[in-house]
């Protein structure tokens, strides 16, 4: 071996041996960085109190939960929902350059159904909850009727508010605020939903906010045969997990002169035991311009259809598709960006369903365009029904066909506006929407042949065959 | 001192630190756990802890570690296994790119349907005479998924 050959040899192994040590140095660095993040840290930057409104400060402790709770301003669109940035020219009245697609000008037939209420006037899809507070106070609607202070029940972080109110009692402020008009009422808030809402500031347990759920809940127990329900202490874990989105993605009234605002679950949480439980009370939400009619409007029954469903049944909660775990780093945390799940399958859905992202969205996709074909049919033969009452309260309203149809119309209609209304296009529970479509298409039937005279009973819904 | 001899110190030095440094991350990075069949080395990295925790509270804890059903049960094919999946899940969980949730290679699951059957042999003989040639068509864990380690 010359020399030359031997100093090669030598340097070759020298290079070498740095690549290696280079090499091992960076793996051994990347070793320890993954077990840092195994590490859990929490960093305690300020102490939160129950009176801490701002979410910036709880953010403070809490950057993975905040950051993507910010992210709920996201507009993107999937099949049936979610909601689709239009730019629209800002106006002293609206300064809004952006607002979500018009679902009166996606369906004209919505304007019939609710014709004469604030809602034919301005419908569109909803946004993120960023936007519940703004929307809310821009939408159409208030120009045309007088909303009431209770919409802000849900329409911003209202447990402080609350308490301020009604000066440390969260039912004296929550009567004092429903008896306000909206305006007067919206002086007091300043926020969106935020993490107070939802969570006790010191142990970051989920926890109920607002007195209508409590009594809803309470009216429901005690239907179910279980007296002096306190959802505060009696819900598990588990049950929060739903519970907290459930104050609010419901169907509502405001209840009598003083407007307090009431869930209508004092009977069972389906549409017909809603239905029937308005008409035990008298309760109408305005008067059909077209018809006559006691209409209802259906308020987003989300809680109400998913609890029959079958993912209800498994235990399957809100937060369980909607805010499904993620890893951050080593960080189990769920996603605060509350959103579809079609916008978040593999998160939402492939914890539990072992099957391929394309596979489980057309799985969806299949529920929810039967249930829109379904919702479809229901629609048009309520406007066929509106049509034929018109021209009959034209001849005679006074004809006792007339009075049986505007009830059927009014049946027909809060069935459809119930599916319609609710924001999964049938997937909370296909059957069950299945079921209340096809009641309002009998509903709808019995109108019209109530007009010609035949007069018929609501429909026996019986327990079947045991 | 000559040229030589000064590049043979150097060379020297570098492949002592490469051995050295080398020794210290198979220590620290518990290299030595990883010849062994205890199922807490497979949550060595944390992506693994939730099949880990999953696994504690499971059917099969009493009678299966990790290897019983993710490695072959032959010598050899248990050493292929786990220097395929050793390098595969090293280089993942060193450079990203894996989908969380993570889940099971089509290898490794042939892997799995294979050793259900070897320990669940006669029960499986009675019902699936056809083995494990089509494992896709009977999987043993389509209808008992929890039995591993249920995660979700």
């Amino acid at each position: 071996m010359t020399a030359s050959t031997k100093r090669n040899r030598l340097f070759l192994i020298a290079a070498l041996s740095a690549v290696a040590v280079l090499a091992i140095a960076a793996l051994l660095t990347n070793i320890f960085e993954r077990r840092q993040e195994a590490r859990n840290p929490f960093y305690r930057v300020v102490a939160l109190a129950d009176t801490t409104e701002d979410p910036a400060v709880w953010g403070q402790n809490f950057p993975h939960q905040y950051d993507d709770y910010l992210k709920t301003t996201d507009q993107v669109r999937t099949r049936y929902g979610g909601s689709e940035g239009v730019p629209v020219t800002p106006t002293a009245a609206d300064p809004r350059s952006v607002v979500a697609q018009s679902r009166l000008e996606q369906d004209p037939r919505l304007r019939d159904l609710w014709a004469g209420y604030a809602f034919a006037a301005d419908f569109r899809e909803e946004r993120g909850h960023a936007y519940m507070l703004i929307d809310q106070q821009l939408t159409g609607r208030q120009r045309v009727a007088r909303q009431p202070g209770g919409c802000l029940n849900c329409h911003a972080s209202i447990y402080r508010p609350f308490l301020r109110a009604g000066e440390g009692d969260l039912f004296a402020g929550f009567e004092r605020l429903n008896r306000m008009p909206y305006d007067s009422a919206a002086a007091w808030v300043s926020h969106p939903i935020a993490c107070v809402d939802c969570h006790d500031a010191t142990t970051l347990a989920l926890r109920i906010t607002r007195p209508a759920f409590i009594e809803g809940i309470r009216a429901l127990k005690a239907s179910q045969g279980i007296p002096d329900y306190d959802v505060r202490t009696m819900a598990t874990r588990q049950e929060m997990r739903s519970f907290v989105c459930g104050q609010c993605h419901v169907e509502y009234y405001f209840k009598g002169a003083e407007k307090r605002l009431t869930f209508p679950w004092a009977r069972g949480l389906t549409a017909d035991s809603m239905l029937a439980y308005y008409d035990g009370v008298g309760h109408r939400d305005w008067t059909h311009q077209r018809t006559g009619a006691a209409a209802l409007k259906v308020q987003h029954p989300e809680f109400e259809l998913w609890s029959k469903g079958v993912h209800a049944r498994s235990g399957v909660t809100c937060a369980d598709c909607h805010m499904p775990y993620k890893r951050v780093g080593a960080l189990k945390v769920s996603d605060h960006h509350v959103q579809s799940p079609m916008l978040n399958i593999n998160r939402a859905c492939q914890t539990c369903h072992r099957a391929s992202e394309a596979e489980l969205k057309a799985r969806v996709e299949e529920i929810q365009d039967r249930t829109y074909q379904l919702r479809n049919v229901a629609l048009d033969a309520l406007m066929a029904l509106l049509a034929d009452i018109e021209a009959a309260v034209r001849t005679d309203s006074t004809a006792p066909g007339v009075a049986q149809a505007r009830g059927w119309q009014r049946r027909a209609q809060f069935y459809a506006d119930f599916v319609e209304a609710e924001n999964s296009m049938g997937f909370h529970a296909p059957g069950e929407a299945g079921r209340i479509l096809g009641l309002s298409i009998d509903a709808t039937r019995k109108g019209q042949v109530a007009l010609r005279g035949i007069l018929t009973r609501p429909p026996s819904v019986g327990a079947g065959p045991r | 001192m000559r040229p030589t001899h000064l590049l043979l110190v150097v060379a020297a030095v570098l492949l002592g630190a490469a051995g050295g440094l080398g020794a210290f991350t198979f220590a620290y990075a518990k290299g030595g756990s990883y010849l062994t069949d205890d199922p807490s080395a497979c949550a060595n990295c944390h992506v693994m802890r939730e099949q880990y925790d999953g696994w504690v509270k499971s059917s099969h804890r009493a009678v299966a570690t990790c290897n019983d059903c993710h490695t072959p049960h032959t010598p050899l094919g248990k050493a292929v296994t786990k220097a395929r999946n050793g390098f595969l899940h090293s280089a993942y969980f060193t450079f990203g790119g894996f989908p969380v949730p993570i889940r099971i290679s089509p290898a490794s699951r042939a892997v799995t349907e294979a050793t259900c059957r070897s320990c669940h042999a006669e029960v499986v003989d009675a019902i699936d005479p056809g083995g494990a040639a089509a494992p896709d068509q009977d999987s043993c864990i389509r209808c008992h998924a929890s039995v591993g380690h249920w995660t979700r």
